[in-house]
């Protein structure tokens, strides 16, 4: 029977008193387990995305917009450019760039987007193909890890698509639907949340619904060859895309470094830099989250005040216990621990607690963040701000066990024990 | 064994206490006998080194316990003298083994939890060891707070008002299970009471007025 296993039986032996505070300690520390969590699942989600992409081309509008777009795939396009514009960029033998992936956007099917690319985008992202084949064909589709998961869509199935990122009957484009030809590997980035196909797909797609206003061209849509590479895409001037992920080949040259400027200057295009709009975009969201940071520390500070409450309340209804540790031989200091383990105890579980609300709460939301960040979220996984985390509580537990603590060490046990 | 000399004791500016001398050797039992409110349990506090003198020395197994600083005097106090209170203290959270195997861990020694049970054995209460001390009648609590108090072999033994609340037949009974068990432990038994029915039963006495 050591001091710790009284401090335990302590706190066992009263669980309801204690319950307040460990829920208000939980609640604080899970907020802060929370944030911690999902900054770090966020700020990894953009940086894996960047994928060395230097260069993001597309049509005028907010740059921060199309970088959403075009890389993250969590806002809409700024509009279209067409290959005639973009043909610089779309040529191989460009001397700057060493990658340009075009993107084609438009549907998506139960909030998975479907991109109009070619094997570039693989490439970009480091994905590997797991099962079946990759897109070649109009309207064969080939699905990241995250969708066929989230879907349960197989190898061999069909399904029709909605516009934008909607998921409304009202809205289905009435076409002939996609089928999957292929799954992808897992790979951590974007593409997980992606359905890849031919930009060629979604035009046939996009023609067909204006076609049902005007008929003009109906037949070219479905009897065109798919169109698959940059060089076949060069074939169509008049088509649109949406965008170009562009990787340069030596990003410190100084024609390179004017690329940017002089496609924002000179053509109805704008081009825009990921990590400075991203940078961008955390100092803006920054600000959210730190209030929200110090609401946590205040909610943990009142936590340890009401932990520092209940022990107090507790010493003193204990008093003649303590006198009688005092004359069972336990000294001073015998007391000061035993008050101050009772502290450490009380935040270690409520540390737990707060611990349970962090990560299940990451688990539970892990569905409705994975469809409005494209990233896969998961709460079973521990981050080194938990342990950090860990000691802060006991410090705080301790902190808040040092006068009640101090009390009890210097209770006059013989007034105690004269009382009748 | 317990011994005193010229022991007083002044609470403020009040008028001081003075005690008659005390000795009881090892094996011995011995009353102190007082009305309430003349300093019956100040003397206790005294014995057991809970308070200073302010006057006078307290020796326990050869030790002046004027002499010991206080960590030393709280760790004296748990390995040589057992308490029994008038009201009986425990620690409620933990059974009535914990009780006892506290009170060794406290007075650093080794806990033993078969000299425990065999005490208990002793004062027939066995079969509570684990109990908790709210579940325990009058009688079974006092036999555990009588347990506690030896469970250290002690030097000495105090006991504040152990029969008081109890009937003729009951209080003849805690005095036996006292004596029997402080002799063999070989205790100095020290009750502090003003119960006076123990007067005819007690040879050695003393009287506080």
């Amino acid at each position: 029977m050591s001091v710790l296993k009284l401090a335990w039986k302590n706190i066992v032996s009263n669980p309801l008193n204690l319950l307040l505070s460990i829920i208000l300690f939980g609640l604080g520390i899970g907020l802060i387990s929370f944030l911690m969590l999902l900054n770090t699942q966020l700020s990894e989600n953009f940086e894996k995305n960047l994928a060395d992409i230097d260069l993001v081309i597309g049509a005028k509008g907010s740059p921060l917009q199309m970088i959403l777009c075009s890389m993250y795939h969590i806002d809409n396009p700024t509009g279209n450019i067409t290959v005639d514009e973009a043909k610089a960029f779309l040529n191989p033998t460009h001397p700057l760039l060493s990658m340009s992936v075009p993107l084609s956007l438009g549907d998506s099917y139960k909030r998975h987007r479907i991109v109009g690319t070619n094997d570039g985008m693989l490439e970009l992202y480091n994905v590997e193909l797991d099962q079946g084949k990759l897109w070649t064909q109009d309207l064969e589709v080939t699905i990241g890890a995250g969708v066929a998961r989230s879907t349960g869509l197989k190898i061999g199935d069909s399904f029709k698509s909605s516009h934008g990122f909607d998921d409304d009957a009202d809205l289905a484009h009435d076409h002939s639907a996609f089928k999957v030809v292929g799954t992808l590997k897992q790979s951590g980035s974007v593409v997980d949340q992606l359905i890849l196909t031919n930009p060629s797909t979604v035009w046939a797609v996009h023609d067909h619904t204006a076609d049902d206003h005007d008929h003009e061209g109906h037949d070219h849509a479905h009897h065109d060859p798919p169109v698959r590479s940059n060089e076949e895409l060069l074939e169509h001037p008049e088509k649109d895309i949406t965008s170009l992920l562009i990787r340069y080949k030596d990003r410190t040259n100084y024609r390179t470094l004017s690329l940017p400027r002089a496609i924002n200057e000179n053509t109805d295009m704008q081009a825009a830099s990921p990590p400075y709009e991203i940078n961008k975009l955390y100092s803006l969201i920054g600000v959210g989250t730190d209030a929200i940071r110090w609401l946590a520390i205040l909610i943990a500070f009142v936590s340890a005040i009401s932990i520092f409450l209940s022990l107090y309340k507790s010493m003193k209804e204990r008093k003649y216990e303590l006198s009688l540790i005092r004359v069972m031989g336990g000294s001073r200091s015998t007391l000061f621990m035993l008050i101050v383990l009772e502290g450490i105890i009380l935040a270690i579980i409520g540390y737990g607690v707060g611990m349970i609300i962090s990560h299940g709460g990451m688990e539970v939301m892990s569905n409705f963040l994975q469809s409005s960040y494209r990233y896969d979220f998961t709460g079973l996984r521990m981050i080194p701000g938990d342990a950090w985390l860990l000691l802060g509580s006991i410090i705080l537990g301790v902190v808040a066990a040092l006068i009640p603590a101090y009390q009890a060490s210097y209770t006059d046990i013989q007034k105690t024990l004269s009382e009748k | 064994m317990i011994k005193t000399q010229n022991l007083s004791f002044q609470y403020g500016s009040q008028k001081p206490i003075s005690f008659p001398d005390i000795n009881c050797e090892s094996g011995e039992m011995m009353l102190v006998l007082g009305q309430s409110g003349v300093g019956k349990t100040t003397l206790l506090h005294l014995l057991s080194g809970l308070i200073m003198a302010k006057g006078g020395t307290v020796t326990i197994a050869d030790q002046d316990l004027s002499k010991l600083s206080h960590k030393k005097l709280d760790h004296f106090r748990g390995q040589h003298i057992g308490v029994i209170f008038q009201k009986f203290h425990f620690i409620k959270s933990l059974n009535v083994l914990e009780n006892l195997t506290i009170a060794q861990k406290l007075a650093g020694k080794p806990i033993d939890e078969n000299r425990c049970k065999e005490l208990l054995d002793n004062l027939q209460i066995g079969h509570k060891v684990n109990s908790k001390i709210n579940e325990l009648s009058q009688g079974e609590t006092q036999r555990v707070a009588i347990a506690r108090a030896l469970v250290n072999n002690p030097a000495v033994i105090l006991a504040d008002e152990p029969t008081s609340a109890l009937d003729d037949t009951n209080c003849q009974a805690v005095l036996d299970l006292l004596s029997t068990q402080a002799k063999q432990s070989g205790a100095a038994l020290v009750i502090v009471t003003h119960d006076t029915r123990l007067k005819d039963m007690i040879d050695h006495k003393i009287t506080i007025s």
